[in-house]
Parts: structure tokens; sequence; C-alpha cells
């Protein structure tokens, strides 16, 4: 008996240190979150050297001057923008890697194998040697300084991670579907649209996070192709008021940089499952 | 083809009709399925030649020429292989961003992984608030990348920031961790390290696939908890070791907004976050030696293949893939 409850209570014991354990290591983890948080509240003399994460006093004036953005354009201009280019990307992922994913996975055609290593060679490449020629093409057609330098190349399915992504989930999809939707005289077109694409949800909203937080988050592209403040993304803006910022005005530049984490931190929540399983699932590298 | 070998079945019907018969209905899919795979890859066959083959090929030729963004490609001056050459023996700036690069990955790949593996240990068991946990461990990786925490890191680690504040309590020496040479790397080396989640969600996906009975084997025949995670944990795991080393190194080799942010869009202070991407961005779009940059990026795809390759090769030592044994 006593055994049995010493068994029980240090069995309890131990998971309470589990507990403690992984608390104590988030809470570090998540520190300088957490510390981001508590800065864009805190009055400008007390944001220097100050460790605690709550302010002695909450204001909320550095979000108002964080609102009014900088260089005459308001914050809601470079929100806009940067829900325009990740929102078109988004469409545009979904759009074509879903397209190229089905040819891949259910159709049969003659090339379909060396194209298809051609595609998952092309993941592994680095975007840096496109870069240059991608930039004076663009310039050439005088689409630089517009926003579908960023968003085109998504139509045409260069992500090509997403692609194979796509391809894995449905050919795990059963067989005998798509053969019934043939044998009741589904063409490949209607195949796609009434039976693959429908099953393929999971795999799809997994794309469409991924690819609203990697463009949400994305820096290089967005400064290379957008001069003009204007047409500032937040990342962009997020720098410029950086660049411009004295000691006096961190508090506007933490609530800035909160309000474009925001976003992504609410994706997070909502599909959490999702994101984790699509890491897990996929290697995914977040 | 498949219509050379439908008109010689029908011309020799074999003994079991019935099958060809039925055979012949999905060969016809093929010829119509084969014209409708290629309109379906249609936009990607386009991305493939138009966004990824063409451009990649004119940065070859690009980068056996002085071009600068003024001029149109067709006037770019042919200079043979003088880029690669200033490159390689003229431009110290160059050397250094290859050594800050190789610093960074040898550096953050190992402890990021560490750390990933670490906790995937840690977090691989049945509890209450496990998915949540886990979740929050993989935030980070969300996060990390972005200009918003780049800020945050600048802010933590200046002189007056958070993390001087945290030494100084323990009486330890504080100094201007981003503005010296020495540490600055540092820096963005704990931001990779921060973003462990999402090797550790892969890392944590493998272990629930090592099973139990090898554990039981291993605790039968004796082993400590040391034993079983180098002699069972190790090689189980080793080809999502494999996989999270590849990722990461060109990963890492890739990282370009946190040094861009930290130093300010230069590399500084004193080039000593100058990832070699950041030194390609400052030659095209700082300096347009575009000509430069592309070389630059041509060295750049193939040392990450030669490392691949190397990487490849080294995991028939290393990797071990559990349905070998059964074969």
């Amino acid at each position: 008996m006593s055994t049995l409850t010493m068994a029980l209570t240090s069995r309890r014991a131990r998971r309470a240190v589990w507990h403690l354990v992984c608390l104590g290591l988030l809470a570090a983890l998540l520190y300088p979150v957490a510390w981001l948080v508590g800065m864009s509240f805190k009055p400008a003399e007390e944001i220097v050297s100050s460790l605690s994460i709550l302010p002695k006093q909450i204001i909320g004036s550095n979000y108002a001057e964080a609102f009014q953005g900088s260089s005459g354009i308001s914050i809601w201009r470079f929100f806009a923008n940067s829900v325009i280019v990740a929102g078109g990307c988004v469409a545009g992922n979904l759009l074509s890697c879903s397209l190229a994913a089905y040819a891949f996975a259910k159709l049969r055609f003659r090339l379909r194998g060396p194209l298809f290593a051609f595609m998952i060679a092309t993941i592994m490449l680095p975007y840096h040697v496109m870069l240059i020629p991608q930039y004076t093409i663009f310039q050439k057609l005088g689409l630089v300084d517009t926003f579908i330098p960023l968003i085109l190349p998504k139509f045409l399915a260069t992500d090509a991670f997403f692609v194979f992504l796509i391809v894995q989930f449905m050919r795990g999809l059963p067989r005998d579907l798509s053969d019934a939707a043939r044998i009741d005289g589904c063409g490949p077109v209607r195949a796609f649209r009434s039976v693959i694409l429908p099953l393929s949800r999971p795999a799809l909203v997994t794309t469409a996070i991924f690819t609203f937080i990697w463009t949400w988050n994305d820096f290089l592209m967005q400064l290379i192709y957008l001069n003009d403040p204007g047409k500032y993304t937040l990342p962009l803006a997020l720098r410029l008021y950086v660049d411009q910022t004295s000691e006096s005005s961190y508090g506007p530049m933490f609530a800035m940089s909160v309000l474009t984490l925001v976003p992504i931190v609410l994706f997070f929540f909502a599909f959490q499952r999702l994101l984790v399983e699509g890491v897990a699932t996929t290697g995914l590298n977040g | 083809m498949a219509m050379t070998t439908a008109s010689v079945s029908k011309r020799h019907p074999s003994p079991s009709a019935g099958a060809t018969a039925k055979r012949r209905r999905p060969q016809r899919g093929p010829r119509r399925e084969g014209l409708a795979g290629y309109i379906f890859l249609s936009p990607w066959l386009l991305g493939l030649m138009g966004i990824t083959a063409a451009p990649m090929l004119i940065s070859l030729y690009l980068s056996f020429t002085d071009y600068g963004v003024l001029t149109g490609i067709g006037e770019a001056e042919w200079v043979g292989l003088d880029n690669y050459k200033r490159m390689l023996t003229e431009d110290p700036a160059y050397w250094h961003s290859v050594i800050v690069t190789i610093k960074f990955a040898l550096i953050s790949v190992p402890l990021k992984l560490s750390a990933a593996l670490a906790v995937a240990m840690l977090l691989n068991r049945d509890r209450i608030g496990i998915g949540l946990y886990r979740g929050l461990f993989y935030l980070p990786s969300l996060l990390g990348g972005s200009v918003g925490l780049a800020i945050v890191w600048v802010n933590i680690f200046n002189r007056e920031g958070a993390f001087n504040a945290v030494l100084d309590i323990f009486g330890l020496p504080t100094r201007p961790w981003i503005n010296e040479p020495g540490t600055a790397l540092w820096t963005l080396i704990v931001l990779a390290i921060w973003q462990f989640g999402s090797p550790m969600v892969i890392f944590l996906a493998g272990l629930k696939q090592i099973p139990g009975e090898l554990y039981e084997a291993a605790s039968v025949d004796g082993a400590g908890k040391m034993r079983k995670f180098f002699h069972v944990t190790i090689p189980m795991l080793s080809p999502v070791i494999f996989f999270n080393l590849v990722m990461e190194i060109i990963k890492a080799f890739e990282g370009f907004t946190g040094a861009f942010v930290v130093s300010g869009g230069t590399g500084g202070p004193v080039d000593s976050t100058l990832m070699y991407t950041l030194y390609l961005y400052i030659k095209a779009f700082t300096d347009f030696e575009m000509g430069y940059a592309s070389a630059m990026a041509w060295i750049f795809l193939v040392t990450l293949g030669i490392i691949t390759v190397l990487l490849f090769n080294s995991g028939k030592f290393w990797v071990h893939y559990s349905d070998e044994g059964d074969g």
C-alpha cells in the first residue's frame, strides 16, 4: 500500500517537474517576444535598460504614433500592401501548385518522370542564382516598383516545395475515387475540380498558411523590387522606421514591430495543429 | 506508343480477350491524359523556363561580363573569368563573407540541431497540454525570420539592452554585443538557434516512429539511458538527423534578413556580419556590379551543390535506414 502511494506520488512529482521544466524553457524562449510586447506599452524613459516586461505605467501612445505611419504614409497603406502581396502569393500558389501537383500525381504522360525530377531539383535551388536576371527582366518590362515581380512567379508554381507537398497528399488519396469519377465519364478537368481538389483541402490549407507567413515575413524580394515608400510592405516600412528612429521614438518602433507580428501569431493560434503537422509530415522548414 | 500496343493486341487476340478489352479502356485514357497532363503543367513549365531556367543561364552568362543594371544584357561587356579571378584573388571582403558564412553555419547548425533534439526528447511523451507545448516551442520558427524580430534582437543585445542588464545582475562584464566585431555574429547565431522549433517538430515525428520494443530489448540487455540514446535513438533517428542537417545547412548559408537588420544593411561592424547573401545583395544592388554578383551567385550554387553531394555521400557511413536490415 505505502509503496503504491509512494510510487504514485513520485510519478505525480516527476510529472510536475516535467511541466516545470517545459514552462521554464518556454518562458526563456518566449522572453524576447514578451519583452517586445511589454516595451511597446512603455513610455520612452522607461524603455532604456529595463529588464522588466511589465510596464510600470501602460501607455497607448506608442501605438497611436505607430498608426500614423512614417514619411507621411499611414500604416494602413503598408498593411494593405502586405496583404495584397501575401494574398496574391497565396492565390498564385494555390492555383498553380495544385494544377501541377494534379498532373504529377494523377495523370500519366510520357515526360512525367523526368519533369518530376526537375521539379524536385528546383526545390533545393538557392533563389539567389535567379535574382539578378529576374530583376533585370522585370526592370526591362517596366515592372520594378510594382507587386507583379513578387506575385507573378507564384502563379507559375515556382515554389516547387508546395507542388511536392500537394503531390504527396494527392498520391495518398484512394485510387478508387478517381477511377469512379472516370467511369462516370469525368474528364481530367472535372475529376480535378470536383473530386481531387476538394479532397486535397488539408494540403491546400497548409500551402496557403505557409505561403502567407513566408510572404508576410519576406524581406529580400520586397527590398529589391519596391522602391517607392507608397508601395512599401510592412517589413520595408519597419526598416525605414528603424533608419529614421532616434532614441526617443523606440516605443513606436516596438509598437510597429508588434503590429507586423500580430497576423502571424493569430495564424499560429488559429492553425497551430495544422502548422505543426505540416512541418512534421513534410519537413517544411518554417 | 500507346497506339502501337493497342493495334498489336487487336491483330493477335490473346486467349484472355476479356482482359485485353479491359486493358484497352485505360489505355485510351493515357493519350487524353497525356495532353491534359501538359495542360495542367503549363503554368509550372512556363515558370520553370521563364522564372527559373532562363534566368539561371542568363546569370551564368552575366557572370562572365562586366554588367551594371543600367546597360542592356546585350551590351554587357564580356570579360571572361575576370569576375571569378577578382573575387578569389583580389577581394578580401569576398573571402571575409565566405568565412563569416561558414563560421555562422558551423556553429549555429550543430547547436540548433542539438537544442531541437533535446527538446524533442523532452516532449516525446503523452502528457496533458503536450500539443500546446509543442506548438509554443515551434512559434519562434515562424517569427524569427521577420524584420520585427531582428529589431528585438538588436535592442536586446545592444549596449543598454536586456541581455547586458541580466549580465550586470550576475556581476558579469557587459559589452555592446551588436557593435563589436568579435560578438556581432554571435547575436545572429543565437537568433538562429532560437528558431530550433521546426527541426524539433521533425525530430519529434521521427522519435515517434522508433518502435518501443527496441528500448525494451536494450533494457533487457542491461543498457542504461546513455547507451540507449547512442545505440538506439541516434541510429534509428539518423535519417531524420540527416534530413535536418541538409536543410539547416542550406538555410544557414542563405541567411539574410537578420544580418541585414542587425548591421543596418552594411554587414558591419568591420564586416563581421557580412553573410554571403548580404554581400551578394550589396554588390548587386548597392554597387550595381551585377556581373560580379552573378559570379558570386554561381559559386554559391556550386558550393551548396558540392556540400549537398558530400553530405549525401557521407550519409552512407552514418545514416541507417531501418528497412535495410529486412532486405
